[in-house]
C-alpha cells in the first residue's frame, strides 16, 4: 500500500499553550484509519490543521506525494480532503439535493439544471443503498440519513480522503451498520477514511489501523489486529498496564468512617441514545467517581440528576424521598450543585466580576426583599477567595480575566456557598495547570471529609482511582461495573471501560 | 411530522388560498370589485410595495432585515424627481442609483463592520431620510412633466399599469434568480445555516452583500414609481413601508429567521394585504360598518402574530424531530 | 493557562473608547459649545436640552434592561402611542365620565401606563413562551401597536387643557421641569435596581450567559417577562409626558421613531447590544450626547435633516466601537 497522506512533526500552539507538539500521522491509500485519544489529546486540532482551518506553526504535510498547503476547508475539499463534522454541518431547511450539490451545481444555459442535480444526488445516495426523495428538505429525515447525505456530499466532491469526526455518536445500531457498509464500500473504491470514534468495538469492526494521540503527541500507530482493547485504552489514558502506584493526585488518604447513608440513588436512568441504563448511588461524605470513555454517557447522566434533561426511563431518590427535578432550580433547592464540564459556555458569566459570579446561585437567599446584602456577600466572597486560594486582583475583577484554574475555583465557590449536600463535578480539573489541579483535588477531599457527597466525573484515571471511594464504570450508556476504592485499580477500570465484561456488582446499599 | 407538514402547507399555500377567498368574497359582495378601474388602481398602487417586499424577501431569507427601505424609497423619489428634467430614463436611473447607494452602505455595514442588520439598517433609515430631506429642502419636489418621466407611473401598457409590469418583471427575475442560480440557492443556505454554508465553500459575505444591494435598488425603483405616479418626489413618504414589506414577506411563509422563503408567495402576501385594504374601503363604502384605514396595521400585526407563532412552533418541532432520531 | 491575571493591563484603545468614549465626547461637545455657541451657558439651554432628552431617557431606561438580557424591544414607540391615546380618553371622560378631575387624571395615568405595561408583558410572553427572537416578537406590536392607538382614537387629534395632567410635562418644581425630575428618579431607581438587587444581577447574568444563568437556578423566563413588562411601563410613562408637553395627542406621531432613539442612547452609552453588560447612567450620558450633537449642529446653522445623517453615523460608530472593545 502506498502512502496518501503524511503529517510529520506538526506543532501548533494557541496563545502559547501547545495543542500539538510534534504530532505525526499518516494514512495509506484505501485504508480506514482510526484516530483516537482523550478530550484535549489534539485529534480535532490535528484535523483542523489538515483541513486548513488552523495554520500550523511548523511541520510537514504531504498529500499524494506532494507538499500540501491549504488555507481553508474549501481549499482542502477542492484538493480531495472532505470532512464530515460531528454536528452535521448541512442546511436543514434545504432539500437533500441542494445539500449535496451546493457549491458545484450543474448548469444549463447558465441556469441551474435541477433535473440533473436531482439525478446526481440520487445516484450518489444509491451507492449506499439509500433511496430517498431528494427533493424534500433535509430536516425531515433522521440523523442517520442526514449523515449519509453529508457523506454523499463529501464523496460527490471526488474526495480521496474522507474524515469522519465521531459519525456514530447519534446513530442507533442499525444505522451504524449502514454507515459501516458505506465505509467499506469507500475503501473498496480506493478512498481513504479517517475515523474518529470512542467506541472501541466500532474501531475493530471497520478500521485497518489506529493512531492514538495523547497530550498533543501521537503515541503509537498500529494495525488493529495487533492491539487489543486494553492496549488501546491504556495508550489513550497514558498508563502502561504494569505501572504501579505512587500518587499522581492530591486526594490523599480518606477515612471510611466519614461515609454515611445513601443520599442519592438513581435506578435504570435513560435519556436519548446516549444513556441506556445507568444505576448508581452516592452516599454522604463519599466521593463517587464515574469512569468511562468519551461518549459513555457520564455527563448526560449528571445532567439528568441536575434536572437539565428529563429522563425517558428510570427513577431517582434523594435523601430517601422520590426525586424528579424538572429544572436546575429544583435540584438546587434539593441541595445540589453542578460544576459543568464546559466552564466557558455553561459556567462563568464572563463580563461579571468574581464576586458576582460566585454569588450567582446564593444571591436570592442572601437578599433581603430582593436587595443584595453587599456586606454579607463581601464577607462570603472574601472568605472563599482566601479559603480556596483564588488568585485575583480582588472580588471586583472580571472573571474572564482569570486563569482556568481560578475560574474553576470561582465556580466551586458558587456552589459551596450554597452549603450543598451533593456536589456534581464534571471534569473538575480539565484544562487547569498542575498547581491549581492539586489544590482543587485536596479541596474536594476535605469537603467530603466534612460530609459532602461528591459525584465526580473524570477522564483522568488517577483522579478516579485515587480520589473516589467508589467508582462506577459506564460504557456506551450503561453502568457496567462498580468497584470499591481498594478494588478500583487502573487495570481493572480500563478492562471494564474497554470490554465492559466485568460482572455487575450490586451496590452495598440495595 | 404530519402536523409539521400541515403547518408548512399553510405556510406555502395558505396565503394563496386566503388571497383567492378574499377575491371571491369581494367579487360576490361588491359590484365594481373586479372592475377594470379597481383592478388597475390596486395594481398601480401596490406595485411599489411589491418591489420593496421583493427586496425584503431576499434579505430576510438570509436571516437579516432591512428597515431602511421606506426612507430609501423616499430618497429615490426625490433624486428621481430632481433628475427627471433630463429625461425619463435618467430620472429612473438616478432614483435606482440612489437606492443602490443606500444598499451598498447597508451591505458594507453588515458584511464588513459586522454590525447587526437591524441596527445598521435602522441607522441608514435615518441617514437616507435625512439626505432626502436635505436634497428636497424639506418639501416635495415636483417632477418634470415634459420629459415623459410621468409615463413610468401613470401610463398603461397592454391595458395594465406600467408599474405593475415592472413589478411583474422584477418578480419573475427574482424567482429565476432564487430558483435557478447558485447565488439564489446560496441566499437560502446562508439563512439556513451560515457556518455550514461557509464550510461548503459558498461566498456567504458576497451573497449577503448582494441581497442588501438588491433591496436598496428595488426600494429606489419603488421611489421612482412613487415620484412618477404622484408627480412629485416626496421626502417624507415611505414611513412604515418596511413594516408593510416585512408583514407581506412573512405572511407569504418566509421564515423570519431565514433559510426558507418564496418569491411567489411574497407576491401573494403583498396582494393579500393590499386587497384587504381595498375590501375595507369597499365595505366602508357600503355604509354598514365604518372600519377606518387604521385597522390595516392592526390586521397586519395580527397576521404577523399568527404566522410568527406558527413558525416558532414549526421550528421547535423540527429541532425536536432532528434530536429524537 | 497559567495564573496570569493581567491581560487587562495592556492598553487597548477600543476598550478605552468603549469605556470612556461617550464621556469624552460629551465633555468635548460641552467645551466646544462653551467656546462657539452663543448663550450656551445658561439655565435656558440646560432646560431645553434636558426636556428634549427626557422622554428618550425614560424609554431608554427600560430598553437598557431589555438589552441587558440580550434582547431588544422595537415596540416602545407604538406603546407610547397607545398610552398617549388612552390617557386623554380617560381624563376627558370619553370612556366613563369622571367628575373629580384629580381622580380622572390619576385613573388616566395609572390605567394607560398599566396597559402599556401589559402589552410589554405580551412581548415577554411571546419571547419566553415561544422562544421567538425578541426582534421578531416585538415587531408584532411595532406594527400593530400604533394601529391600535389609531383605531382607539380613529386617528383624530385629541387636544386638551388639563393643567392637573400636564403638570408632568409643563410643571416645574424649584425651577426644574417636573419631567426632568421624573427622569432623574427613574434613572436613579433603575441604576440602583441594576446594581443592587437580585433582579438586576439576574438580568446581566442572563445576557452574559443564559445557559450558566439557568444552571444557577435563575428563572430565566420569568426575568425576561418582567423586563419586557418594565420596558412597556417606561414607554407608557414616556407617552404621557409627550402628550402633556404637546397639550395634544396624535396617535400617528407620538413615539414615532422612538425605538431607534432609545436603542441609540443605549448603544452610545456603552451597553453591549448583545447583552451581559449594561449601564443606566451610560444610557443617560448616551442620550445627552446625541441630543447635544443635534443641538450643537442646529444652533450652528446646520439643518435638522443633516443632523439626522450625523446621528446615524454616531450610532454606527458607537456600536462598532463596542464590538471592537468586546473582541479585544
Amino acid at each position: 500500500m502506498t502512502v496518501l497522506l503524511s503529517m510529520i512533526g506538526i506543532e501548533k500552539r494557541f496563545a502559547g499553550i501547545p495543542a500539538l507538539s510534534g504530532a505525526s500521522f499518516s494514512v495509506n491509500h484505501g485504508e480506514v484509519h482510526a484516530l483516537i485519544g482523550q478530550n484535549g489529546a489534539g485529534k480535532s486540532t490535528l484535523i483542523k490543521v489538515l483541513t486548513g482551518y488552523h495554520k500550523r506553526d511548523s511541520g510537514d504535510v504531504m498529500f499524494e506525494g506532494k507538499p500540501f498547503e491549504v488555507f481553508s476547508p474549501q481549499q482542502a475539499q477542492a484538493s480531495g480532503i472532505s470532512t464530515i463534522y460531528q454536528e452535521i454541518n448541512l442546511v436543514p431547511y434545504r432539500s437533500v439535493t441542494e445539500n449535496i450539490c451546493l457549491g458545484r451545481e450543474a448548469r444549463r444555459y447558465g441556469l441551474l439544471d435541477w433535473k440533473r442535480m436531482h439525478r446526481e444526488a440520487e445516484a450518489l445516495l444509491q451507492r449506499f443503498n439509500v433511496r430517498m426523495d431528494v427533493r424534500r428538505p433535509l430536516m425531515e429525515f433522521n440523523t442517520a440519513t442526514q449523515q449519509m447525505v453529508a457523506i454523499a456530499r463529501a464523496i460527490g466532491f471526488s474526495a480521496k480522503l474522507v474524515i469522519m469526526d465521531e459519525p456514530t455518536s447519534s446513530l442507533d445500531e442499525r444505522e451504524v451498520a449502514v454507515l459501516f457498509n458505506v465505509i467499506r464500500q469507500l475503501k473498496n473504491e480506493g478512498v481513504s477514511v479517517v475515523f474518529v470514534s470512542h467506541k472501541l468495538d466500532e474501531l475493530y469492526a471497520v478500521c485497518d489501523r489506529v493512531t492514538i494521540m495523547r497530550d498533543g503527541r501521537t503515541i503509537t500507530t498500529a494495525a488493529m489486529s495487533e492491539i487489543d482493547k486494553i492496549g488501546l485504552v491504556s495508550s489513550m489514558l497514558g498508563r502502561s498496564i504494569e505501572k504501579t502506584d505512587g500518587h499522581a493526585t492530591a486526594f490523599g488518604k480518606r477515612d471510611k468512617k466519614n461515609i454515611g447513608k445513601v443520599l442519592l440513588a438513581a435506578d435504570n436512568l435513560a435519556v436519548n441514545q446516549s444513556v441506556q441504563d445507568v444505576t448508581f448511588n452516592v452516599r454522604s461524605g463519599e466521593i463517587a467517581g464515574f469512569a468511562g470513555l468519551l461518549g459513555a454517557g457520564r455527563t448526560e447522566t449528571a445532567r439528568m440528576v441536575f434536572g437539565i434533561d428529563r429522563p425517558r426511563a428510570g427513577s431517582m431518590q434523594f435523601d430517601g424521598k422520590a426525586y424528579d427535578p424538572k429544572k436546575p432550580a429544583d435540584a438546587i433547592a434539593a441541595g445540589m450543585g453542578f460544576c459543568t464540564e464546559d466552564r466557558k459556555s455553561e459556567g462563568i458569566v464572563p463580563e461579571m466580576s468574581v464576586a458576582e459570579n460566585m454569588m450567582l446561585a446564593l444571591m436570592p437567599k442572601l437578599a433581603k426583599s430582593g436587595i443584595i446584602d453587599e456586606k454579607a456577600q463581601r464577607q462570603i466572597v472574601e472568605r472563599f477567595i482566601k479559603q480556596l486560594g483564588i488568585k485575583c486582583s480582588g472580588p471586583d475583577q472580571k472573571v474572564r480575566e482569570l486563569s482556568g484554574g481560578n475560574q474553576q475555583k470561582v465556580l466551586l465557590a458558587r456552589w459551596l456557598a450554597m452549603n450543598p449536600r451533593l456536589l456534581i463535578l464534571d471534569e473538575p480539573t480539565r484544562g487547569i495547570d498542575v498547581g491549581a489541579k492539586g489544590e482543587i483535588q485536596s479541596l474536594v477531599k476535605s469537603l467530603a471529609d466534612q460530609g459532602l457527597a461528591v459525584l465526580m466525573i473524570s477522564s483522568e484515571l488517577e483522579e478516579v482511582t485515587e480520589g473516589a471511594d467508589r467508582v462506577f464504570v459506564l460504557r456506551e450508556g450503561v453502568s457496567v461495573a462498580e468497584f470499591d476504592r481498594d478494588e478500583a485499580t487502573e487495570n481493572v477500570l480500563m478492562a471494564a471501560m474497554a470490554e465492559g465484561s466485568a460482572p455487575r456488582i450490586e451496590g452495598a446499599s440495595s | 411530522m404530519t402536523q409539521v407538514k400541515l403547518i408548512k402547507m399553510l405556510g406555502s399555500y395558505g396565503v394563496v388560498l386566503a388571497l383567492l377567498l378574499l377575491i371571491l368574497f369581494g367579487w360576490a359582495r361588491y359590484d365594481y370589485f373586479l372592475g377594470l378601474f379597481n383592478i388597475t388602481s390596486v395594481l398601480r398602487y401596490n406595485s411599489m410595495f411589491a418591489l420593496v417586499a421583493l427586496g425584503m424577501c431576499f434579505v430576510i431569507m438570509t436571516g437579516g432585515i432591512d428597515l431602511s427601505v421606506g426612507s430609501t424609497a423616499a430618497l429615490g423619489s426625490v433624486v428621481a424627481a430632481l433628475a427627471s428634467p433630463h429625461g425619463a430614463w435618467i430620472g429612473l436611473g438616478a432614483g435606482v442609483g440612489a437606492g443602490l447607494c443606500v444598499g451598498v452602505i447597508n451591505a458594507l455595514l453588515v458584511t464588513r463592520l459586522r454590525i447587526m442588520p437591524f441596527v445598521a439598517t435602522l441607522a441608514m433609515m435615518l441617514a437616507a431620510s435625512g439626505t432626502a430631506l436635505l436634497l428636497a429642502d424639506n418639501q416635495s419636489v415636483s417632477v418634470s412633466y415634459e420629459s415623459g418621466f410621468t409615463t413610468i407611473g401613470q401610463e398603461n401598457f397592454l391595458g395594465f399599469p406600467i408599474p405593475a409590469w415592472i413589478a411583474l418583471a422584477a418578480y419573475i427575475a427574482g424567482w429565476v434568480i432564487l430558483n435557478f442560480t447558485s447565488t439564489g440557492r446560496g441566499v437560502l443556505a446562508v439563512g439556513g445555516n451560515e457556518d455550514a454554508t461557509r464550510l461548503m465553500g459558498l461566498p456567504a459575505d458576497r451573497i449577503k452583500f448582494l441581497v442588501y444591494l438588491a433591496s436598496g435598488g428595488l426600494a429606489g425603483l419603488a421611489g421612482v414609481i412613487l415620484a412618477s405616479q404622484f408627480g412629485a418626489g416626496q421626502p417624507i413618504e415611505g414611513v412604515g413601508w418596511e413594516l408593510f414589506a416585512i408583514a407581506a414577506v412573512v405572511v407569504g411563509g418566509t421564515l423570519l429567521t431565514g433559510g426558507v422563503g418564496s418569491v411567489g408567495a411574497t407576491l401573494a402576501g403583498v396582494l393579500l394585504l393590499g386587497i384587504l385594504f381595498n375590501v375595507l374601503n369597499f365595505e366602508n363604502g357600503k355604509g354598514w360598518i365604518s372600519l377606518s384605514a387604521y385597522w390595516q396595521s392592526v390586521i397586519r400585526g395580527l397576521f404577523l402574530l399568527v404566522v410568527v407563532i406558527l413558525q416558532a412552533k414549526l421550528a421547535s418541532r423540527s429541532s425536536a424531530a432532528v434530536k429524537d432520531h | 493557562m497559567t495564573d496570569t491575571t493581567n491581560q487587562a493591563r495592556i492598553f487597548d484603545p477600543f476598550d478605552f473608547l468603549a469605556r470612556y468614549g461617550t464621556l469624552i465626547a460629551l465633555a468635548l461637545l460641552i467645551v466646544f459649545n462653551l467656546a462657539f455657541t452663543r448663550n450656551f451657558a445658561s439655565m435656558q439651554t440646560v432646560n431645553v436640552n434636558l426636556t428634549q432628552v427626557c422622554t428618550i431617557v425614560i424609554v431608554a431606561v427600560g430598553m437598557t434592561l431589555v438589552i441587558g438580557t440580550g434582547g431588544i424591544d422595537l415596540s416602545v414607540g407604538s406603546l407610547m402611542a397607545i398610552s398617549g391615546a388612552l390617557a386623554p380618553m380617560i381624563f376627558l371622560g370619553k370612556i366613563v365620565p369622571i367628575e373629580n378631575v384629580y381622580l380622572a387624571v390619576a385613573a388616566a395615568m395609572i390605567i394607560s401606563v398599566l396597559v402599556a405595561g401589559a402589552f410589554g408583558l405580551f412581548n415577554g410572553w411571546l419571547i419566553a413562551r415561544f422562544r421567538i427572537q425578541p426582534i421578531v416578537a416585538t415587531l408584532v406590536l411595532f406594527i400593530a401597536g400604533r394601529g391600535i392607538a389609531q383605531v382607539m382614537t380613529n386617528g383624530n387629534l385629541q387636544t386638551f387643557r388639563v393643567p392637573e395632567f400636564q403638570l408632568i410635562g409643563l410643571g416645574r418644581v424649584f425651577g426644574i421641569p417636573v419631567q426632568v425630575i421624573l427622569m432623574a428618579i427613574m434613572v436613579i431607581v433603575a441604576a440602583w435596581v441594576l446594581k443592587r438587587t437580585v433582579f438586576g444581577r439576574q438580568i446581566i447574568a442572563i445576557g452574559g450567559n443564559e445557559r450558566a444563568a439557568e444552571l444557577s437556578g435563575i428563572a430565566v423566563s420569568k426575568v425576561k417577562l418582567v423586563v419586557y413588562g418594565i420596558s412597556g411601563l417606561c414607554a407608557g410613562i414616556a407617552g404621557l409626558v409627550v402628550i402633556a408637553i404637546n397639550s395634544s395627542s396624535d396617535a400617528n406621531l407620538v413615539g414615532l421613531g422612538m425605538e431607534l432613539d432609545a436603542i441609540a442612547a443605549v448603544a452610545v452609552g456603552g451597553t453591549l447590544l448583545s447583552g451581559g453588560k449594561a449601564t443606566i447612567v451610560g444610557t443617560l450620558l448616551g442620550a445627552m450626547t446625541i441630543q447635544l450633537v443635534r443641538y450643537t449642529l442646529l444652533s450652528n446653522g446646520v439643518p435638522d435633516a443633516a443632523a439626522l445623517v450625523v446621528k446615524a453615523g454616531i450610532i454606527v460608530l458607537a456600536v462598532w466601537i463596542q464590538q471592537q472593545g468586546r473582541h479585544a
